[in-house]
């Protein structure tokens, strides 16, 4: 209908770039890249934002019952094992620093490092999601997943060994236990879904010391999962834990 | 972002790293220590401590060249506070009567 | 500024640019992206609003005669869904948002365009997914899937009309996202935030609201859906849970989603009465302010829909109080809208009229739910047709009002073409009418102890149920009146001028309909918002005279 060249229509933003010949990676409608740059980082923290009252619910509900509940949530969380939790803590620290070696990897142009870090980052986010299994089939071998076989008798109380926990509430904390463990472990899957992206992206040698928007915000997701962990240990695992 | 090309941060990242893997060691043993009702507050003292070290220097939020990212952080906390403290409002104030 | 014509004679613009179904699906253009919606949400609407019509046949008379309880209680609670999840929400802002904030911004487009196509996706999904429960069978919770009802006893869809909510939401969280990152970051140069329209405000107030209360809805979705499969005992009392949790968390969105429909609508509001009046708008800075105002308080009194569920006295106290004060903002508004009036040359197009009927129909809303605030009377009418008239007051009179004048107000620079402002002018009276004769009977039946959600009522009710069952189709055919002329003049319509209204704002300087990218050159603000007297004094002619002759 125009005489002007034929545009794809598929409707790709950057398949309509227009102006002179500048980075690829900027888009049509951004002036310059630090405008997409910021565009991006603040779209991110945004979506943290969201993430960060998607758990805030589950919190909510764990800080009511575990005042409602408190004996019977510490004695649940007894049966947990800590050291599986710490060992998952510490193993998530280390993939927040390998993420942010990486990213200097990316901006001081270091290939090697860069790859090496990503692989290592979603290694430790595979232990830290095998560790969670081992737990999960404690969990279950221990018949504490709420649902029909769930049994929690006879389970004495810390610092009341005469009085037993209350099943029901038992099974309350079991559930806000897998229910945001799980929600967490959901977060992890997809992160390891996005830095595999990032490592295929990283192969081909598509970031450069001008261009690494990607890693950065991968990173700011995985630093994020790792945060709610931060808080997810001390509230699930190590409460009432002293004799 | 790129500013900080003229001295390595591996250094920084090295000891925050060093730092929060510490604090978990302390919050895992500190436990088992019998701290009374201090036990709930040492552990999510320390956790807010690491979240913040995580968020501050692996986030940088601390070498954000703008405000508006911290302001994004701030009020979304405020905004976490309100739904926990207003739903405790209601229970914790519900056998008073 | 126009691009040379085509064969048609047709400048090329938004709409022309590309043919064929898949530039639609696929696009990333703001303006066209608000146009799926706007046809998406028209859809719901009359799905949502047949729910109505079949409600108020129900009670036309005391007996139940056209259904019975059950098929009564999914009609209504469908008919909120629909409403409040897949038209109420999304409407301003996904449609007349979504074309107009980068436009008044002076932008090409939203921050993340693919992201916006994506938003779009997802309420689709949600959207077939809902109506895929309700044709299966329907859900019988009232909207409010209030446990453990919800999670334990009730046999209807449950889980899917859930889950239908919960990818909407999402879709709703991408659109306040990407309304938030355009705000700050694409603000063409010299558009400073004391030169942003209110429109702008508005939105963003909105998307404060979409993007920190909606995930919590979406978790209180997932605890249900998870509950009602696997039988835990977090809301069920039976089993050591709180039902309360559940309203705790249902209300931190819900309350605040009320005011992500009437934000954006005041935001329209402010455009129309300022354009109108032929004046800056008065105090502008407390009306940009009270927007977000509005937003942060909204999140302070949820609990006042938990009165009598057996809250703590004390937190109810709390919640009463902080109730009202929403109504401070919210009076800041009117006030100063009252005030921008006040010596204004006011015309009193079509635009306008719905303008005014939202500053009526919104104040008694909002003083109505002043009355919902305060502990005492909320005890006598919780539950009662009081609150039904309050909330349709705020919801329907409110932003679907505001809604319907921004389409009109809008609709040249959407579509290129003018509608029938005779045809207009009628609807917008017949709106009123209809709308009135509808909820007011209402407010009188809660008072006088009429509950809601009830399939059959005494017999004294009937008078005011009959006039209110009268008003609804009165109100019907207010509402099929603008699609019909819309469709129409999409064809037959005059050729609309760049800028029919002499308007000010950025939006008004694209031509119309505008080009893909909105502006040939980043236009330079130098000017401050509602500049109107200056405009006035400066032009005897209105540029729609001067506008070259299109065709």
């Amino acid at each position: 209908m125009s005489d002007s060249p034929a545009v794809a229509i598929h409707g790709e933003a950057h398949g309509e770039a227009h102006g002179a010949a500048h980075n690829p990676a900027l888009l049509h409608h951004f002036a310059e890249p630090q405008q997409q740059r910021d565009a991006a980082s603040l779209g991110m923290w945004i979506f943290l934002a969201t993430e960060v009252m998607f758990f805030g619910g589950l919190f909510c509900a764990y800080l009511i019952y575990r005042r409602w509940y408190f004996e019977d949530f510490g004695a649940a969380s007894k049966s947990i094992n800590a050291t599986l939790g710490a060992t998952n803590t510490a193993v998530l620290i280390c993939s927040s620093l390998t993420v942010v070696l990486a990213i200097w990897a990316a901006q001081t142009s270091r290939r090697a490092l860069l790859i090496g870090s990503l692989v290592l980052t979603m290694l430790f986010g595979v232990a830290f999601l095998g560790i969670k299994g081992v737990e999960y089939k404690e969990k279950f071998e221990e018949h504490h997943v709420p649902g029909a076989s769930f049994s929690f008798d006879r389970v004495p109380i810390p610092r009341h060994p005469d009085q037993y926990a209350n099943p029901q509430h038992a099974q309350i904390f079991f559930s806000l236990y897998f229910i945001m463990t799980g929600l967490h472990a959901l977060h992890m899957i997809i992160g390891l879904g996005i830095f595999t992206w990032l490592l295929i992206m990283a192969w081909k040698g598509r970031f450069t010391p001008e261009y690494y928007t990607p890693l950065e915000m991968g990173g700011l997701y995985w630093h994020f999962v790792d945060i709610v962990w931060i808080y997810l240990f001390p509230l699930l695992y190590l409460i009432d834990r002293h004799p | 972002m790129s500013d900080h090309s003229k001295s390595s941060p591996l250094k920084m990242y090295f000891s925050v790293w060093a730092a929060l893997l510490v604090g978990t060691i302390i919050t895992y043993k500190a436990a088992f220590l019998e701290l009374g009702r201090f036990n709930a507050a040492v552990a999510l003292t320390i956790a807010t401590v690491k979240a913040l070290l995580v968020a501050l220097f692996f986030m940088h939020i601390r070498g954000a060249h703008e405000k508006l990212l911290k302001l994004v952080v701030i009020s979304t906390i405020f905004f976490l506070i309100l739904l926990l403290a207003l739903s405790m409002a209601d229970y914790g104030t519900r056998l008073w009567s | 500024m126009a691009t040379p014509s085509g064969p048609q004679g047709e400048r090329e613009n938004y709409l022309n640019k590309h043919y064929g179904v898949g530039s639609w699906l696929l696009t990333t253009d703001h303006k066209r992206i608000a146009l799926l919606y706007l046809i998406s949400i028209t859809f719901f609407f009359f799905i949502g609003g047949f729910f109505a019509l079949l409600i108020r046949l129900e009670l036309l008379t005391p007996a139940g005669d056209l259904v019975q309880a059950d098929s009564y209680n999914k009609l209504f609670t469908m008919h909120g869904m629909v409403m409040v999840f897949f038209f109420l929400i999304p409407s301003i802002p996904a449609v007349l948002g979504n074309f107009l904030v980068p436009m008044m911004i002076g932008a090409r487009d939203l921050a993340f365009p693919r992201i916006n196509l994506l938003s779009w996706y997802l309420y689709i999904i949600g959207g077939v997914m809902m109506m895929h429960c309700m044709l299966t069978g329907g859900v019988d919770t009232g909207w409010t899937f209030y446990t453990p009802f919800s999670t334990a006893f009730t046999n209807t869809k449950i889980v899917e009309a859930g889950l239908a909510i919960f990818v909407a939401g999402f879709s709703s969280i991408l659109t306040g996202l990407n309304f938030v990152v355009t705000i700050h970051r694409m603000r063409a140069p010299g558009m400073t935030w004391s030169r942003l329209p209110l429109f702008i405000w508005a939105h963003y107030a909105t998307s404060i609201i979409q993007i920190l209360g909606t995930p919590v809805i979406a978790i209180t979705i997932v605890l249900v859906a998870v509950e009602r499969t696997l039988h835990l005992g977090i809301f069920d009392p039976k089993l050591g849970g709180d039902p309360l949790l559940f309203q705790h968390l249902f209300w931190f969105y819900s309350h605040p989603a009320v005011y992500i429909m009437i934000l954006p609508s005041m935001g329209i509001v402010s455009e129309i009465i300022a354009c109108f009046s032929r004046k800056r708008i008065f105090g502008y800075s407390f009306v940009a302010l009270s927007s977000i105002a509005i937003a942060v308080f909204g999140f302070l009194v949820w609990a006042h829909h938990m009165f009598v569920a057996g809250i703590s006295v004390y937190a109810a106290l709390i919640f009463s109080l902080l109730s009202y004060a929403v109504a401070v903002p919210s009076a800041v508004k009117v006030f100063n809208w009252t005030a921008t009036l006040y010596k204004g040359s006011i015309r009193y197009d079509a635009p306008m009229l719905y303008a005014f009927g939202f500053l009526g129909l919104f104040t008694i809303g909002g003083l109505t739910g002043l009355f919902l605030a305060c502990l005492g009377i909320d005890v006598h009418v919780t539950d009662t047709y009081f609150v039904v008239a309050h909330f349709h007051y705020i919801m329907v009179g409110g932003a679907l009002m505001g809604y319907l004048g921004g389409m009109h107000f809008w609709w040249p620079k959407i579509s290129g073409r003018l509608y029938p402002e005779g045809w207009a002018r009628l609807a917008a009276l017949i709106v009123f009418i209809g709308f009135n004769l509808t909820f007011f009977p209402q407010f009188i039946l809660g008072y006088v102890g009429m509950p809601r959600r009830y399939y059959q009522y005494p017999q004294e009710f009937q008078v005011l149920n009959v006039l209110s069952t009268a008003g609804a189709t009165v109100l019907g055919v207010g509402y099929l009146l603008p699609m019909i002329y819309f469709l129409w003049s999409m064809r037959y319509g005059k050729p609309a001028p760049d800028n029919p209204w002499n308007a000010a704002g950025l939006e008004w300087k694209t031509p119309s309909p505008p080009t893909t990218f909105n502006f040939e050159e980043e236009p330079v603000v130098t000017w401050e918002a509602y500049n109107y007297e200056e405009i006035d004094a400066h032009s005897d002619i209105r540029p729609d005279e001067e506008a070259p002759s299109v065709g």
